[in-house]
């Protein structure tokens, strides 16, 4: 088994070698780590990018706006993560973003996990009926149990989701009813002389 | 009173940086005081009557196990060597997590001997390899078979019977990732098991010695004399290896700095000095200058540095002795302005890591703080300005900024990694191939170039603006905003300089590993010694914490 410290550095360098510069090719180690510690196969689909990258030619995106369509080629996966953690502060007034077109998505996943950190936000994925939801950094959670990754996202939208909660207030206060039960009722006796504090402050 | 921490721009120089030594906070040290009160055993000791074969040696504490596997293996002569080529050693050892069962034992004795072409998992730590020092090694085996302790003059010469020639860990060939130990409390401090490994291989090497001289004459045979033990440390050959770790390892860089800053600062700061503390201050000086007499080199360069040194602690001792009173207010304070007037730096950083001895008060909150999650600071924060970015490098690089890099010499020589040990190495770029592969070690140079491109961007554009017409210096935009916050995370000195001497680098290391007697053999490896004096592990429950100074 290889050590993430070994697919960070073997990813960095051959990215490198690729012709990304040295600040680009950290990122895309440290992307490709966290792609492989989620369990997902970022080893194995930066290579087929970085096989096809100078065929494909893959068009690159440096201002990212709310709907951004490619011209008949496919969008950098890696531009287009560089760019949206960069961005992203800006980003998220959007609250949705859409691209067309976009090679190799899994490759944008831990740019937009990382984004989430950022902005404290979690950030919800979906290509092509396949969705993501990026947990601040954390966590991914996903539909996509395939192990075949899609080499194309032919349509993608991004969400920043608002910091709600995700349960319905009754939920909420059954469950805190219950955990009250672990408290104890207050005798006047109590009131007075199981806190620091006096009755009155104005002194 | 309160004194200022020394500057970055002084200290991160490299030949300040390059005349470091070992203190109470270097690595070998807190690793000694970590594990004083855990269990250590001998688990297995199966060598043949020529001492090749497997051993094994544990550290214990309630449900937690590290163990040390050391394979002994038969070589011949010309295939010993010490430098990153070789192929073979006379042993290879890995820090296994836990107690190893029968198959892990012979998976790794398949892999551990290959080395870095072996494949190691997430159960061992660490990884090393050692060759015998054959001279040392076969003359203590034959006085000892013989009834007799050997020459104590040519084990002082050398000070130890093995050398290692790599010690690694955290995710190297497959080694378990730190991510995967990081939370446990006993390696809450860099290169703990490290250290671990290479304290156990003292051991071994003494247990190895022993054992082939009683199979030689069984009836004659005597042990090591312990108080010899003692005396022996573990050598070890480091090459060009721990340079870049410094440069790509910024915040770690800075934590290991910034507590030794600290704990000067806060000596420096204490008005009434015990008379006990300056006892021992003066005592561990004075003692000290036994380590400087037996520090054996031929190199030229540091055999000038250690004229210096020697001359200079004479003078201090004299200070001390003639016209100083610790009865004074801040009387370390006055001390320290003494050295930085009177003595070379070598001298300076020599008395400052002495300094620590009598204050494990303010030195042990400090180990703790040695380490560094580096992952939180990778992120760039691109909404900052190039305004803001400019001052950030005009503080922080102040005379890395006057560099002229199109001056020839002052980019002579760049960073490489060889393809055939995929290891660094620094090369002239006018004279060898290989400068379009250079690898980002060049932080003066590119720090400079940024600073040029910043003089001609807007001041109110954004850094993610700014970031889409110069990607090429995004590594270092990263590290300007990480030296904001850590003002010690860069070497404030260039690298890739005609007159760069990259052992200052390794030495910077070295000195926070806790080696000892620095050896260059050219201006591109050395060799040092470690744990030469520590307590043995029979006496790790009770030992002497100032047992450098007293060997």
């Amino acid at each position: 088994m290889k050590s993430l410290s070994e697919i960070e550095t073997t990813s960095k360098r051959a990215s490198r070698a690729a012709g990304f510069s040295w600040g680009i090719a950290e990122e895309v180690g440290k992307c490709i780590r966290l792609l492989e510690l989620f369990g997902l196969p970022g080893i194995k689909n930066l290579n087929e990018y970085l096989d096809n990258r100078e065929i494909e030619n893959f068009e690159t995106l440096f201002s990212i706006s709310k709907n951004n369509k490619s011209s008949a080629k496919f969008f950098c996966p890696i531009n287009l993560g560089v760019n949206f953690l960069d961005q992203v502060k800006k980003l998220e007034k959007f609250n949705n973003i859409s691209f067309e077109k976009i090679a190799y998505p899994i490759l944008l996943i831990p740019f937009l996990s990382r984004s989430s950190e950022i902005v404290g936000k979690r950030i919800s994925f979906n290509f092509d009926e396949n969705n993501f939801l990026l947990n601040f950094n954390i966590n991914i959670s996903s539909n996509f149990l395939k192990k075949e990754f899609p080499s194309v996202a032919k349509s993608v939208e991004i969400n920043f989701l608002e910091n709600e909660d995700s349960f319905s207030n009754k939920d909420w206060s059954s469950l805190y009813a219950l955990s009250e039960d672990t408290f104890v009722e207050e005798t006047d006796s109590l009131k007075q002389g199981a806190a620091g504090a006096g009755l009155t402050d104005n002194d | 009173m309160k004194v200022a921490l020394r500057s970055p721009n002084t200290i991160m120089k490299l030949s300040r940086l390059g005349s470091f030594h070992q203190s109470k906070l270097s690595f070998l040290r807190s690793f000694l005081s970590e594990f004083k009160d855990w269990e250590y055993e001998r688990n297995l000791f199966d060598l043949d009557k020529d001492g090749f074969g497997v051993a094994i040696y544990s550290f214990k504490k309630r449900d937690r196990v590290y163990s040390l596997i050391c394979f002994a293996n038969k070589i011949s002569d010309n295939e010993r060597s010490d430098r990153v080529i070789a192929t073979k050693w006379d042993a290879a050892f890995t820090l296994h997590d836990g107690i190893p069962n029968k198959k892990d034992i012979e998976r790794l004795k398949k892999e551990v001997p290959r080395q870095e072409v072996g494949r190691l998992s997430y159960k061992e730590l660490t990884l090393s390899r050692a060759n015998k020092s054959v001279r040392v090694f076969d003359h203590v085996v034959k006085c000892l078979s013989n009834g007799e302790q050997p020459d104590l003059n040519l084990l002082e010469k050398v000070g130890y019977l093995y050398r290692t020639t790599a010690v690694y860990g955290s995710g190297k060939f497959g080694l378990a990732d730190r991510f995967r130990i990081k939370n446990r409390a006993e390696i809450n401090g860099p290169f703990r098991l490290e250290m671990m490994l290479v304290y156990l291989v003292r051991q071994f090497t003494f247990d190895q010695v022993n054992h082939v001289a009683k199979n030689k004459n069984p009836k004659k045979a005597v042990k090591l004399d312990l108080k010899i033990c003692k005396n022996l440390g573990i050598g070890n050959s480091t090459g060009l290896g721990m340079a870049p770790f410094i440069v790509n390892h910024p915040t770690l860089l800075n934590n290991w700095i910034l507590c030794r800053e600290t704990a000067l600062k806060k000596i420096r700061e204490i008005k009434k000095v015990k008379e006990s503390d300056s006892k021992l201050f003066k005592e561990c000086v004075k003692n000290s200058i036994k380590n400087i007499i037996s520090w054996n080199t031929e190199s030229e360069y540091q055999l000038k540095k250690i004229r210096d040194l020697s001359k200079d602690v004479d003078r201090f001792i004299t200070f001390l002795e003639k016209n100083f009173d610790f009865k004074k207010d801040y009387p370390f304070n006055e001390i320290y302005i003494w050295l930085e007037k009177e003595t070379c730096d070598e001298c300076i950083e020599y008395i400052v890591s002495i300094m620590m001895e009598p204050y494990s008060d303010i030195v042990q909150p400090l180990v703790k703080k040695m380490s560094s999650e580096e992952e939180k600071y990778f992120n760039i924060p691109t909404d900052r300005t190039v305004e803001e970015l400019k001052t950030i490098l005009e503080k922080k690089y102040p005379d890395i900024l006057t560099i002229n890099f199109s001056n020839k010499q002052n980019f002579k020589k760049f960073w490489f990694i060889s393809k055939n040990k995929e290891e660094p190495r620094i090369a002239d770029r006018f004279e060898e191939h290989g400068s379009d592969l250079e690898q980002p070690l060049a932080i003066a140079r590119d720090i400079k170039e940024l600073y040029d491109k910043l003089l001609l961007s807007k001041n109110s554009l954004t850094i993610d603006e700014f970031l889409i017409d110069n990607s090429d210096l995004r590594h270092v935009v990263r590290r300007a905003f990480i030296i904001e916050k850590f003002p010690y995370s860069e070497i404030q000195d260039n690298t890739i300089s005609e007159n760069t001497v990259p052992i200052d680098m390794l030495r910077l290391k070295l000195s926070f590993f806790g080696a000892l007697k620095f050896d260059p053999r050219s201006d591109k490896w050395l060799r040092i010694c470690m744990f030469q004096g520590a307590p043995l592990p029979h006496e790790l429950k009770n030992y002497d914490e100032h047992w450098v100074y007293k060997s």
